[in-house]
């Protein structure tokens, strides 16, 4: 019996170390990226990569928030940081706004080709986007939306639109049927039960659509790349800019301050979000 | 009258979707496979040439490289992703303490970008700076540790901060599956006294082919168009050591002025995805259908 406990705990110690060594190698880059940062120069060359800052300063975020060099502006990565707030929003709507209403139709009211339709967009889930990449830009440039705002909130929505679909047919189709067959019979319309009667149940989905939209476009890079111009170049470009343009010493504080602020915006949409992500991905996760 | 303008409204509402799908997806496509077929360079031109960019393409070193880091680096990121993910999901599976907070932290990196997590691994991974250098302080001098430039060993740098990206991913697609495993199984498997290890590889293991598919296929699509990654940590060297399909085609697209060679490389990338991804499509429908 003793025996037995003995080694039921052991088991356990066991269980324990492995699940905390694999915590300590999924927080390292955090770890270490957030005490380079308030390190100053000297002590990240001369210092130890894991010991605390000595003297803990936020030089380095300030710098690299308002002074950091992307190519030939020294404007800091605040640039960035607007630019891909004001791509953001607009793409966040837009997107969920086309998704929302193309998934409410193919669900419930099933017009024609409609099935035709939801496999071609369902299989662009797979798809590698430099496919489209070129004549997208030509189709662009002959529409005029070539770098500059519209045209980057486009793509956004072009490209959100299979993940977008899936949600919100998935979950439109799970409503009672009774609920939009009532609605029907007092006489609403098709715009009239999405408003009155869809999008107020509508709230959860929402909510995941909106942490996957915004945790994807922010962290998005080619689109920006290659669709936004580069007056508007989002904060992912701007910080692989900072980074990988230096000329001379690189500046390693400032590099990582630039790289967390990057990452701050998604990092605070997961860990506010908590179970809600996960929800996201799951739903997300293409069922054909 | 009403029943007809609803419906026409149905109609009208799915427009844009076709406009794309249409335009965007099926058009752009197209004319990308058409260009691939041309003797276009810097212009797109109709002149057909049949399979010549595929040939040039395939004696081209810089694309055998790509395809061939894609090939290696696919096939380790996803063994290694999954089985870690799913080990993960196991013992977090055995009633810890601190579940959430667990959980939270193996997923946190799948939430940042790969610039982010490129330029994180790059300087962790530094020879002077980075791991290296706890080993040189600590006495360790002849220690090095340069994989990060070595041509020979660089993609499993990029390795190992891919897999750091998705192994939570996988966890929690494998916990959803292991918390939907019915209780009466694991009560069987107690009542005729199967160890809990050979329980989960050979009885729950196959239950969860789903979730498995399911992992695979995300990964998977990541993988085709990984390029982020190489372009924050490495820029495709040393050399060309870490180059990958699709920089190759975006360099060739908007640096090179090669549009037929980089409609060439976009195709094959094409058809290696549908070729990857439609069995196990297929696989999951039936694992889904054999599970229902």
């Amino acid at each position: 019996m003793r025996r037995k406990g003995w080694r039921l705990s052991a088991r356990r110690v066991g269980l324990y170390a492995f699940l905390l060594i694999s915590a300590a190698f999924f927080l390292l880059p955090l770890y270490v990226m957030l005490v380079t940062s308030f390190k100053d120069m000297s002590e990240v060359r001369l210092g130890d990569l894991l010991s605390l800052p000595a003297a803990p300063s936020v030089g380095a975020w300030v710098k690299a928030w308002t002074t950091a060099c992307t190519g030939l502006t020294c404007n800091g990565i605040q640039v960035g940081f607007w630019n891909s707030m004001r791509i953001l929003v607009p793409s966040v709507v837009v997107s969920i706004a086309v998704g929302s209403v193309t998934g409410y139709a193919m669900s419930l009211w099933r017009p024609r080709g409609a099935t035709l339709l939801f496999g071609i967009v369902m299989s662009v889930a797979f798809v590698p986007y430099q496919v489209f990449l070129y004549p997208l830009v030509r189709l662009f440039s002959f529409a005029g939306l070539n770098s500059s705002l519209p045209g980057i909130i486009t793509v956004h929505t072009i490209f959100g639109l299979p993940t977008m679909t899936l949600i919100f047919r998935n979950y439109f189709a799970s409503v009672p049927i009774e609920l939009f067959k009532a609605a029907r019979v007092d006489g609403a319309g098709f715009w009239r039960i999405f408003t009155s009667v869809m999008l107020p149940m509508a709230v959860p989905i929402i909510t995941v659509a909106v942490i996957l939209q915004v945790t994807g476009i922010w962290n998005d890079f080619i689109f920006g790349l290659v669709f936004a111009g580069r007056e508007n170049f989002p904060m992912t470009v701007q910080l692989n800019n900072i980074v990988n343009s230096t000329q001379g010493e690189r500046e390693y504080n400032v590099d990582m301050a630039a790289t967390m602020l990057t990452a701050l915006v998604p990092l605070a949409v997961y860990f506010i979000s908590g179970r809600w992500f996960v929800r996201g991905i799951a739903a997300g996760a293409v069922k054909g | 009258m009403l029943r007809h303008r609803s419906r026409l409204a149905a109609q009208v509402a799915l427009l844009p979707a076709m406009l794309i799908a249409l335009v965007v997806y099926c058009g752009s496509t197209g004319w990308t496979v058409w260009i691939s077929l041309t003797s276009s360079r810097m212009l797109p031109n109709n002149n057909f040439v049949g399979l010549r960019q595929y040939e040039i393409l395939f004696g081209n070193e810089r694309w055998l490289v790509s395809a061939s880091n894609l090939a290696l680096f696919g096939v380790m990121f996803i063994t290694i992703s999954l089985a870690l993910g799913f080990l993960l999901a196991i013992l977090i599976d055995q009633r810890v303490r601190a579940e959430d907070l667990l959980r939270s932290v193996f997923l946190y990196p799948f939430s940042m970008s790969f610039i982010v997590t490129g330029l994180a691994w790059r300087f962790l991974l530094d020879p002077t700076l980075g791991i290296a250098k706890i080993a040189h302080d600590i006495g360790f001098t002849w220690f090095e540790f340069d994989w990060l430039v070595r041509q020979d060993r660089v993609i499993f740098t990029l390795l190992a901060a891919g897999v750091w990206h998705a192994a939570g991913l996988v966890m929690a697609i494998m916990l959803a599956g292991l918390r939907g495993v019915d209780q009466e199984i694991w009560k069987a498997t107690r009542i005729e006294g199967i160890p809990a290890w050979r329980a989960y590889l050979f009885i729950v293991l196959p239950m969860l082919k789903g979730s498995f598919a399911t992992a695979t296929i995300l990964m998977a699509t990541s993988v085709v168009r990984l390029y982020d990654l190489s372009v924050a940590m490495t820029n495709g060297g040393p050399g060309i050591a870490s180059e990958v399909p699709a920089k190759f085609v975006m360099d060739n697209l908007f640096e090179r002025q090669n549009i037929g060679l980089a409609t060439a490389a976009a195709t094959s990338m094409l058809i290696t995805v549908v070729a990857v991804v439609a069995p196990l499509l297929y696989w999951r429908s039936r694992a889904e259908k054999a599970a229902s």
